[in-house]
This record gives structure tokens, sequence and C-alpha cells, in this order.
């Protein structure tokens, strides 16, 4: 009398251990192309966002899903195939290159990076000598660059951040970023961080400024978009897109509409600086 | 007859034969995870050496440069903060709900406990980013950020409170009757009682109690990352006075992990890894000592 | 000197040092009412300035529309309720199964006298891994995950990557607790049962999971909140796009995930009090829920 239900039970628990351990079977059809898949940078991905709604309003059958973790994670992603696309904000690496020679690298934009203080901060604008100074831990005090007589607090990211790869490239020189830095692990956490700590200083994308924090001026020169596009702002380095190997299919297109007209009127109306 | 009886033996060897494969799955899962992490850990014990890694001073990756010791330092300074501040007042809390409040009062304050238990750590991180952080920074001191080993101590001291306090609870609660009784019978106060016999009879409890508080401290990353400022030093005192140390901000364990894991490739990524099974072999540290004390009790 | 009795010693001889005494013990006590008002402090500190800041923010439009990304944190919580409710099913379909299942075995089969040699030391290693990793912090869960799922076979950072890792993290838990739930079975129901003539999986399905459903539905229930609380694992397997996920292989962010987004990186604190209060008010039903259960459990036994 009892067997229909054994039988039963038998049939849904084998049911249930399969959803348990075979997930991954069902993945496998989903994979056509009509998905990309982005990963990487923190500084490029509000753009890559931006690019990728305006072609999935193009193409409503495409769908495009981007991603932070960072610039090296990017560079991970895409040669090893977790991602369509990696992200960075900095130039691939001699040992990054040799490890993944079939990296192709596009860039699609130039971004500055800005100087920015906590809104109390009287300076206004500090020489990349004095910054490296201030970054390195061997200026302390406000009061040395002619502000007030109070500690300085340093805001970094972390290694592996492409912003902070591109910044000790452009202003430290060699020199090491001091061990005091408060840390944070991507642009926006930079931001919110200096714009509530009184005397505190950071770096980040142009992308993220707004009236939150004050953005100094560097060797005299202001922070803004066009001096950054005629090179007069010294802080200035490429957005990259990576692909494994020579792009082809969806990629490839939405590759085509980013370097496009389309594109980099949007690279252009997001803040960044488009590549020409 | 006999063979709707077989028929049904043999479904119940079929279930037992389903049931044994999901019991070594499972197994297989558990033993998985501590092996992976120990495979992906191998590199950077070998490249790096065991007492470089562990002693070493400069974490850089920039610079393959991997000394895990300010972490360690960080981890340590900040679950003795916690301990500092939790321990006591969730002692106390036990000792209070065992003996002391009367049912009503119990009726407010467990499920309170239990709530405290419950809410995601993000929000204690959140309670901490928004008010605790803002509050320390107004301390008076050169270079106080209001990030670092303070704020991130008393978010973890509320976050083992219910730790502490639930287990010592019932520790208290397990004293035998005879103990109080014979106290109380030789004239002395309630609260002699507690003292001098209760709360020495629960002992090795509150004792399991406060390692395994530290055990969830140790293990505590989202709120961490919030709120302790992430710099990779080995805290000092911001100025002459010891305390200060407190101010300063710090990296724990957890935070280096979670912090950089997903930037890290090669034998970064290993030594991301070795983190990992330092953290682990901590907290089986503590977690066996926990265990030690339990067992004496019993 | 281990008697407790010996260990309090001057007991009040005299009337003076009796009072002096009762003295002493009212100072106690206000120690102790107020290390339990500490609590509820501690407890409405973190929930009012979650709940006073948060819930202005709460509305339907909220609750119902996705984020919206950038540096000002735009929109609702809607795709990050939804993402959390997929990690939940994902998670405790997969866990559930596998850790009942396992319990079922452990207590009822290889604890049996038929049972072999080889099972029972299984049981012990099992219950040695199970006891090793209920109290390994969730950050390792999260390693084991990011190593195996998204980068070793390539599921990316996925809701797939997350479920996976997130049900090794409530796996120990499941094991554990389903365990205890059918230990509580009387050894009677089961003699009785089979003194009937049931079969032994009759016996397990009719009486001793049905005597043991409320333990397994706490344990699950209190899964449940782990799932919606944990950061740590999803922080590093998950991805953090806020879309609504559209396969498995597609990231997200749970609430808990969005929470911390909002609050590291945008100026939209208040809604990242708003999401915590959502949560909070999810814990507490969890509880409630528990609650209940526990009261069901308490009442039959």
């Amino acid at each position: 009398m009892q067997r229909p239900w054994t039988k039963l039970l038998g049939v849904i628990l084998i049911a249930l251990l399969i959803t348990g351990c075979g997930g991954k079977t069902s993945n496998e059809s989903s994979q056509v192309q009509k998905q990309i898949s982005v990963a990487g940078s923190t500084t490029v991905q509000p753009l890559a966002e931006k690019l990728a709604e305006a072609f999935m309003e193009k193409h409503p059958d495409v769908e495009i899903t981007v991603q932070g973790g960072g610039s090296s994670v990017g560079i991970k992603s895409a040669a090893g195939g977790i991602a369509d696309i990696g992200a960075a904000s900095r130039e691939l690496k001699e040992s990054e290159k040799q490890k993944y020679p079939d990296l192709q690298v596009f860039v699609i934009a130039y971004d500055g990076i800005a100087i920015i203080v906590h809104p109390g901060v009287e300076v206004d604008g500090l020489t990349r000598k004095q910054l490296q100074g201030i970054f390195a831990g061997k200026i302390t005090s406000w009061k040395e660059v002619g502000g007030a007589d109070k500690t300085i607090i340093v805001v970094a990211r972390e290694e592996g951040s492409g912003t902070r790869a591109a910044f000790e490239e452009l202003v430290m020189g060699g020199k090491q970023i001091t061990g005091q830095a408060i840390l944070q692990p991507s642009n926006g956490a930079v931001k919110k961080t200096v714009a509530s700590t009184p005397y505190s200083i950071g770096f980040l994308s142009f992308g993220y400024l707004d009236e939150e924090v004050k953005a100094l001026a560097v060797d005299g020169v202001a922070p803004t978009k066009e001096n950054a596009a005629q090179k007069r702002y010294p802080l200035v380095r490429p957005l990259n897109l990576l692909t494994k190997g020579t792009p082809s299919g969806l990629v490839k297109e939405w590759l085509d509409f980013i370097l496009g007209p389309e594109g980099q009127k949007i690279v252009q109306s997001e803040g960044y600086i488009p590549v020409k | 007859m006999k063979g709707k009886k077989s028929e049904a033996f043999w479904a119940g060897r079929v279930i037992e034969g389903i049931l044994l494969l999901d019991a070594l799955l499972a197994i297989v899962v558990i033993f998985l995870i501590g092996l992976l992490i120990l495979i992906e850990a191998w590199p950077a014990f070998r490249k790096i050496g065991f007492v470089p890694f562990l002693l070493g001073k400069e974490w850089r990756p920039g610079k393959e440069l991997y000394g895990l010791l300010p972490m360690i330092v960080g981890s340590i300074l900040v679950t003795l903060g916690a301990v500092t501040l939790g321990v006591p007042i969730g002692v106390a809390l036990a000792t209070f709900l065992a003996e002391v409040a009367p049912p009503w009062v119990q009726k407010v304050v467990r499920p309170a406990i239990e709530l405290l238990a419950g809410i995601p750590s993000v929000v204690y991180g959140l309670f901490g980013l928004a008010v605790l952080v803002p509050l320390v920074r107004q301390i008076p001191v050169p270079g106080n950020s209001g990030f670092g080993l303070l704020s991130a101590s008393v978010v973890l001291a509320v976050m083992i409170l219910p730790t502490v306090a639930n287990i010592s609870e019932d520790a208290i609660r397990s004293v035998a009757r005879e103990y109080r009784e014979g106290s109380l019978a030789l004239g002395a106060t309630h609260w002699q009682t507690i003292i001098g016999v209760v709360l020495p009879a629960a002992r090795s409890g509150i004792v399991a109690a406060v390692i395994l508080g530290i055990g969830r401290a140790l293990g505590e990353t989202m709120a961490m990352i919030m709120v302790i400022g992430n710099s990779v030093i080995i805290p000092k005192p911001l100025n002459s006075n010891p305390l200060t140390i407190f101010l300063s901000q710090a990296r724990t364990l957890t935070g280096n992990i979670a912090v950089e894991i997903s930037y890290a490739t090669g034998l970064h990524e290993n030594a991301l890894f070795a983190t990992g099974v330092v953290l682990f072999i901590l907290i089986m540290l503590v977690n066996s000592m926990a265990h030690l004390a339990m067992r004496r009790r019993s | 000197m281990n008697d407790p009795l010996f260990v309090g010693q001057g007991f009040p001889s005299t009337r003076g040092q009796y009072r002096w005494e009762r003295l002493k013990q009212r100072l106690a006590f206000t120690l102790l009412w107020a290390s339990g008002a500490i609590a509820i402090l501690a407890l409405l500190a973190v929930v009012i300035t979650v709940v006073l800041r948060g819930i202005g923010i709460i509305d339907l439009e909220f609750l119902f529309t996705s984020p919206r990304g950038g540096i000002s944190g735009e929109g609702g919580i809607f795709s990050t309720i939804v993402t959390t409710l997929y990690l939940v099913i994902l998670t405790l379909g997969i866990a559930t199964p596998l850790g009942v299942g396992a319990a079922i075995y452990f207590v009822e089969y290889a604890s049996d006298s038929h049972g072999k040699k080889v099972s029972a030391y299984m049981v012990q290693v099992a219950r040695f891994g199970v006891e090793t990793l209920a109290g390994v912090p969730s950050i390792i869960f999260g390693l084991f995950g990011y190593i195996l799922f998204v980068s070793t076979l390539h599921f990316g950072f996925s809701l797939l990557s997350a479920g996976l890792a997130g049900a090794c993290l409530i796996l120990p838990v499941s094991i554990r607790t389903a365990e205890e739930a059918l230990k509580t079975v009387p050894r009677s129901y089961r003699e009785a049962s089979l003194a009937l003539g049931a079969t032994k999986w009759q016996t397990i399905w009719k009486v001793v999971l049905p005597a043991a459903g409320p333990g397994i539905a706490t344990g699950i229930i209190l899964n449940v909140g782990r799932v919606i609380s944990e950061t740590a694992v999803f922080y590093v397997t998950l991805g953090g796009s806020y879309k609504l996920p559209s396969s498995l292989l597609s990231g997200g962010r749970t609430m808990a995930l969005h929470l911390y987004y909002l609050a590291m990186e945008t100026k939209a604190f208040d809604k990242a009090m708003g999401t915590g209060v959502v949560l909070i008010i999810t814990i507490v039903v969890i509880n409630l829920i528990v609650r209940y259960l526990s009261a069901k459990l308490a009442a039959r036994g």
C-alpha cells in the first residue's frame, strides 16, 4: 500500500539531488552570443555602463553586463575568458603582456586623474612635487603646503587599482605611497571618504567628480576636461577595453559602436576625453 | 505478498544508496573547501617561506612583497578591543538574565539580543560609518581620521555581544541548584552567591563563550572593511599616549582577502589564499580552545 | 579548592557586615541592570539610527524600481530584492536536500546496528568536517567559491557561482541542525513504526521526518536569514552588477551587497539606510517565524 509513496519519494529525492549538483548543465545553452560580459576597472565601469545602455537600446535582444573588480581583474578576466571584455584604466604591465600575449587593447577614451580634498581644505592647488611629498608621507601637515596647521589624512586606492597605478606612474616617480594612507577599494569609496573626512586628500577618475569634494589644480592647471583634452593637465591616462584575440561578432560590433561617432559622443558627454 | 515485500525492500536499498551518495557528496564538498584553499596557498608558502610570510612587515603586492604581520596585528588588536568592550557587558548581561531579571524584562531583552545577532553585518558597518566614525573623529588627536581600530572595535563589540551573552547564560543556568541553595543557606547574600559560587562554577562555560566571541570577531569581514581604514600598517600610537594606538587605521586578515582578491593574480592570489589559511588556522585554534573549555565543564 | 562553595569566603557574621553586603549587592545588581539596559540601548542605537534615517525613503517606488547606478545612487532596490530571492532559492535549493539527506543518512542509517564500521567512521569524519567548517569565517567560503566556481569552472561572477558558494557556506549548519532535529525524535516512534511492519524508509518518511519537521524547518528559516545577511561571500563571487540577472550566469547584487555599495561609494546614505530598514524588517520576520516554530516544538515536547 505504501509503495507509490516510496517510489514518488525516490523520484523527488533524485530530482532534488540533480538540481543540487547538476546546476552546471543548464548554463551551456545560454552561452549563445546575445550576451556580452564586461568586468574590470571601476573607473571604466560607469562609462561602459552608459555605452552598454546606448547599444542595447539599438539592439534590444542584446544584453551587456558590466561588473567592477578593478583593472587587474579586467586583465585577468579577459585573458582567462571569465569575461568577454576586460576593462582596465591603466596600460598593461610588461609582465602581463608576456603572460597574456593574445590580449588586444582598445583605447576607448582618455581620463584625467583628479586630486581631491575635503571641501574644508583651504589649499587650491599643489605641484606634482608637493603631491609626491604628501602621498609618500614626507609632508604630513597642510601648513607645509600653505594650509592650516592640521595633519593631512591621505586616502588612496589599494594596489591593483588602475587609477593607483596611473597615479604612481604620473606623480610618485618610483616612490611608494605611505602605509598610513586609508585604502579604499573603489573610486566611489575614495570620494565618499574624502568628502566625509576633514583635512583628507585623495585621487580619483574625472568621471567621479562632483560638488561633494574639491578638486585641486595640479602644477597650476585646473582639472577641467578642456585642459585634459589639450594635454595641459598633467595627470591623464588611457581607458582600455581588452579582448582575448581579435574580437568578432557581437563583441566587435559593440567595440565599433564605442569607437564610432555615437560612442565617442557618449564618452564626451560623460566627462571623459574622446580618442580622436 | 512476497513479491511486494521484496520490491519495497529494493526501493529501500535504492533510497539508502541515494542518501549515502548524498552524504558522501556533502563530505567531499566540506573537505574540498579546505583542500582547494591549501592547494592555492601552497605556492605562496613555498616561494615566500612561512616565517617571512608570517613575520614580514611589508605587504606590497606591486613589489612582490608579502608580509602578513600588519594584518595579523590588526586582527589581534581589533579583537582585543572588541573583547575588552564586549565581554564584561556580555557576561554581566548573561548574569542579569539568568539570575536577576524578572520575567517581563527577560521577555524584552531576549528578543532584543536575538535581533542583535540577526542584523546583517553590513548594517553594523553602515552604523559604524554613519555614526561611530564621525564620533570618533571628534577625539582631538592629530592624524585621527575616525576610521580605525576604535570604531571597528565598538562595532565588533556589539556584534559579539549576543554570542557571549547567550552561551554564558546557558553556562550560568546549568550550575547545579544545590550550589546556590547551599550558599544561600549559609547566609550569603544573592550577590555573594553569584560572585562567589555561581560564576566560578560556570567559569569554563563563560570562557568558552568568550573564545567563541573571539572567533566571531576574527572572522568578521564587511563591517571591518567599512570602518577600519584598510591601511597596510602595523598600528602605532598617534601620540605619546599609548591608548591612541586604537585611533590608528589598520587592516584585518579578512579585509585583506576581501579587498584584494578580485584584483589579484599569480603569487599575489596565492598570498591571499595563504592569508585565508592563516585565518583558518587561527580560528581552528580558537575553536578548539573553546571545545576544550566546554569539555572541562562536563 | 575546586569546590565552589569554598571560593566565596567571608560570609557575613555581624549585622554591620551584613548591611555592607546588602549595599554591595544593591550596587552590583544596579550594574547588572545597566548591562541589560546597554544591550537594549545598543540595539536601539543601531535600529533607531537606521530606521529614522531610512524609513523616509521607503515607498512603493523605492521598493519597485531598480537601481540606476551612478555616483549618486539613483533608483530603488527592486532588482536587489529579486536577486536576494533568487540566491535564497538557489542556495537553499542546493544545500537543503544535500544537508537533510546527509543528516538522514548519518542519523538513520550510518549509526544503525546494521551500519558497517566504514559508515560509522564516515560519520566521524563528516562530523569533524561539519564542526570545523561551521566556525570558519564566511570570507573563506568566498575564497573557495572564487577560485573554484568563478575562476576554475569559468562561471564568472554570477548567480550560479554565488549560489554554489553560498550553499557551501550553509551546508555545515544545514547538516547539523537537521541531525539535531532528527535526534530529538524518540527512538520509540521508530520502533513502533517498524514493529507495525513499515519499512525503514516508510518509517523515516511517515514518522521520523514529520516529527522532526519543525526542527528542520527552523534550520531552513535560519539559513534563509543567513543568506540574506551574508555579504562577504557574495562580494567576491556575485560581481555586483545592479541589473536584474537574466540567467544563472549573470551577476547581480543582493540587498546587503547593495547596502554596502551605497554606503561605501555613493552619497545616498539615506538609501543605504532604507535598504538597511528592509533588511532589518526581514530579519525580524524571520525571527518571529523561528519563535513560532520553536514554540510549536516546545508545546509538542
